[in-house]
């Protein structure tokens, strides 16, 4: 009856222990819960797909010119430099934050100066590192509004930040770290692979 | 209300559960499903972009969803793709639909999820089923969906059948019979028609084994969750009773 | 630690009404003792509701309301899309279990009295949900747009065309088109996942506060609120919902939950009954398949819809189908007034009343098995014979209700 109902104030020993049980296994449920809803977000297989990497014919990529290349909805450019374009490469390094590719921007085939695999071929993202705007290709020696000292170069025109033609940064810009190299790799001498070092995955 | 419980009850389980619309009176034959098989699935999955992907698309399907049933994507290459797409690409009808639907008057329909709408069993007896009839267009027809658009793809390895009609009182009694033979004997030919017919399920839901996996790990937790709130609700009614 | 709480939660009481609330609708809201099986649909609707807010929010990041893209969207999110097979099987397993506990929920009512006074209010605001509950599985049905999505919603639409003189250009209207097509399909998308959620969440809360107005009801149909403690102001039969309820009613969650994945993981077709085979069709607008059915919960209403063939007091047949299909659902909302019984609950009710429920309840179940088949002449003798039953439950009930022998209701619960 219900007079002989009380509420105990004072949990024993065995309540708390199930009360602590129990939530905690909610609590596991909740996060099991939580996970698909979670991943389901991530980019989907077709988004992979999208992304997938793309192959690339460079026969056709005279010296001095820039070809660009979309890979997972970004921009990849590839860069068939010139031997004066090369020496410049050297000319600058006195100006670059990160001369010697220090900081992890590349896979390790090309922490070199050049950058690359094949010293002419530039291969990177078309992205400065500063807040993602795509810099421009300038590769006029000493123009006007760059200064006497531009040995051709990318300049960003969001916030002005500059790299060589290595896609090096410059000092005292608003860029941080040098352009990203995106994992590449040559299926054949003129068959270029661009977001993966393997056949299998194309 | 223990009476009413227990008549809705047994009222719930005279609910027949199974209600695949069915096109003709032909009895289907059973197809043995069973897609953990992996070896069976290839060879259907082989079969499949062989004989069916000409006309037919699995658009929702991608090539490289095949690692599910053991392929690497150097063989996904090699033994599914012929056309020179990508693994990560959909696996699209090489015929353009306007095209098709000149040839066989209507577009072949997309194969992605046909066995979760028409059941293995049908796919199965349908694909046995052809028969030579000099009155269609395509020259032949089938006894579970009669006037097919599609003919017999599968007649180089079937071989030809003919319609047999026995009449009787109880009405007329339709059966097949082999004529010219194929390249492969009669159960040969089962076996290839199983194995097509359990990728098309494979096909239609192809997460369903990692479904069931992650069902069972689910049971188990929940299980174990009922013990538990169980000893917490008795601990806690132990005030009122 | 505990010091700390307690200052927090006093600053939110001075704030908002944290504590107040707290006590008024869990800690200090007095329940009858004696629910039983019966009383976990309540909650469960509410864990459906949930489930399909959560789950139907993540498909929309992936659905198309676009007539080309609409199907093959769906299959995108079944195979594309981490973990979205899960999702959907979560939701449209969940549409329909929605359906089996809130029919579960409005027996309970029906058998315990649930909607007798002072409970008309929350019977009729419930009756609300469940309009909007019938709306928002129509308008979800359709999204997949497969061949069941289009022709279900076909035969839906075209009844409004009976209505005179206004039903074409009101079909037309709801339509956007001269026939269903893509601008009804984005409409509908709008409908099922803004308009009918938002409407239903205001009347799930006025439902609760309704409820917890007049208290709940129980088994015996006694009122408990009428019996309180003189010391201590508090219904001597009644229990604070938290912990005690709360703790039966996770019980209840994780039995549900075993049944819910069971289908999900198990069965997410449930033999064509919550996923129908002719779905996993795109829709054709130039062929109507073999066999149309509507999901399970609607094959009862189906059933009689179909049932009339013929014309009577110049009405055709096919407005009567329409009629007696919105009245079979609509005449729950006088259930209130027409119970004319001394007592609430079927245990103190004579004869006549469970003998009228049962049959109520067979008449339910074999026009939901009708409703899945295609019409014969046998099938369609049938359902006029049960749907005559159907309503004669309802229309009949202020005489056999008044005429029954009772049995007298105690004064406290009995267990």
């Amino acid at each position: 009856m219900a007079d002989s109902f009380s509420i105990n104030d004072e949990m024993s020993g065995r309540r708390k222990f199930l009360v602590a049980a129990t939530s905690v296994a909610g609590g596991i449920a909740g996060a099991a819960i939580a996970t698909p809803f979670l991943l389901s977000m991530m980019p989907s297989e077709r988004a992979k797909a999208a992304g997938a990497p793309v192959e690339v014919d460079i026969s056709k990529l005279e010296p001095g010119m820039l070809l660009m290349v979309e890979w997972r909805g970004r921009v990849v450019w590839v860069l068939n430099r010139t031997p004066e374009m090369l020496e410049s490469l050297v000319k600058v390094e006195e100006q670059l934050a990160d001369p010697n590719s220090e900081k992890n921007q590349q896979p390790e085939y090309a922490r070199n100066r050049t950058r690359s695999i094949k010293p002419e071929i530039l291969v990177t993202e078309g992205v400065c590192t500063h807040l993602g705007c795509s810099p421009v290709f300038r590769k006029e020696i000493a123009p006007a509004d760059l200064g006497p000292d531009w040995q051709g170069g990318f300049f960003c025109p969001c916030h002005g930040s500059k790299f060589d033609l290595a896609g090096r940064v410059y000092k005292n810009v608003p860029a941080p770290t040098n352009m990203v190299v995106p994992p590449h790799t040559y299926l054949s001498d003129n068959r270029l692979l661009i977001g993966s070092e393997s056949e299998g995955s194309a | 209300m223990k009476k009413i419980t227990i008549a809705i009850l047994i009222l719930l389980c005279l609910i027949p559960f199974s209600i695949f619309a069915g096109e003709s009176g032909m009895a289907l034959e059973r197809a043995s499903v069973d897609i953990t098989d992996n070896a069976s699935l290839k060879r259907g999955a082989e079969s499949f972009v062989n004989y069916c992907l000409t006309c037919h698309g699995a658009s929702y399907m991608r090539y490289n969803r095949h690692r599910d049933i053991g392929y690497t994507n150097e063989e996904i290459l090699e033994k599914l793709i012929f056309t020179g797409q990508k693994v990560g690409d959909l696996m699209e009808s090489a015929m353009r639909k306007k095209e098709a639907e000149e040839w066989f008057g209507v577009v072949p329909p997309d194969l992605s999820v046909i066995a979760r709408a028409r059941g293995a069993d049908w796919l199965y007896t349908y694909l046995k089923a052809f028969y030579r009839d000099e009155t269609t267009a395509t020259g032949w027809n089938n006894l579970v969906f009669d006037r097919a658009a599609m003919p017999h793809v599968l007649y180089q390895l079937q071989g030809e059948q003919k319609l047999v009609v026995k009449k009787s009182d109880k009405g007329e009694e339709k059966s097949l019979s082999l004529e010219k033979p194929g390249e492969l004997n009669s159960s040969d030919y089962d076996k290839f028609v199983g194995d097509l017919v359990n990728y098309l399920v494979y096909l239609g839901e192809p997460h369903a084994n990692a479904r069931k996996k992650l069902g069972i790990e689910v049971m188990i937790f929940l299980l174990g969750m009922l013990l538990l709130s169980y000893a917490l609700k008795k601990e806690y009614w132990k005030d009122i009773h | 630690m505990s010091n700390l709480f307690n200052s927090m939660i006093e600053w939110i009481d001075k704030r908002f009404p944290l504590t107040s609330n707290w006590k008024a609708h869990l800690s200090e809201y007095y329940a009858p003792k004696n629910f039983n099986f019966w009383y976990f649909f309540g909650s469960l609707a509410l864990l459906v509701l949930v489930n399909q807010l959560l789950t139907g929010i993540f498909l929309t990041m992936n659905y198309k309301p676009d007539a080309s893209q609409a199907f093959a969207s769906v299959e995108y999110i079944m195979r594309d899309v981490d973990y979205g097979w899960l999702i959907r099987y979560m939701h449209s397993t969940g549409a329909s279990m929605f359906f089996v506990v809130v029919y579960l929920h409005m027996f309970r009512g029906m058998m315990y009295g649930s909607y007798r006074k002072p409970r008309e209010l929350l019977w009729l605001v419930g009756m609300c949900i469940f309009f909007v509950l019938m709306s928002l599985a129509f308008t979800g049905y359709i999204l997949p747009w497969g061949q069941m999505s289009y022709w279900g919603a076909q035969v839906i639409v075209s009844m409004f065309g009976a209505i005179p003189a206004v039903g074409e250009t009101l079909q037309q209207w709801l339509l956007g088109d001269f026939t269903l097509s893509d601008a009804a399909l984005n409409r509908f998308f709008a409908y099922h996942v803004v308009t009918l959620p938002l409407v239903l969440l205001v009347l799930v809360f006025v439902h609760i506060l309704a409820l917890h107005e007049t208290g709940s009801n129980n088994p015996d149909g006694v009122e408990i609120k009428e019996n309180k403690n003189p010391q201590t102001g508090i219904p001597v039969d009644g229990i604070p919902f938290h912990p005690y309820y709360t703790v039966k009613d996770i019980v209840g969650v994780v039995v549900f939950l075993i049944v819910f994945c069971g289908i999900i993981f198990f069965a997410p077709e449930m033999g064509g009954y919550f996923l129908e085979y002719n779905n996993f069709i795109p829709a054709n607008t130039l062929q109507t398949p073999d066999h149309i059915a509507p999901v399970w919960y609607f094959t009862p209403y189906y059933s009689m819809l179909r049932a009339v063939t013929i014309n009577f007091l110049g009405i055709d047949a096919k407005l009567w189908g329409v009629i007696l299909m919105a009245g079979s659902v609509v005449i729950f909302c006088f259930l209130p007034w027409l119970d004319r019984s001394p007592v609430k609950s079927i245990r103190y009710k004579g004869t006549y009343f469970k003998t009228a429920l049962a049959l109520f309840v067979v008449s339910f179940f074999v026009l939901g098995w009708l409703g899945t088949k295609s019409p014969t002449p046998l099938y369609t003798l049938l359902a006029q014979i049960f749907t005559v039953i159907y309503f004669a439950f309802f229309i009949l009930m202020p005489w056999y209700s008044k005429i029954d022998k009772t049995k007298p209701e105690p004064k406290r619960l009995k267990e």
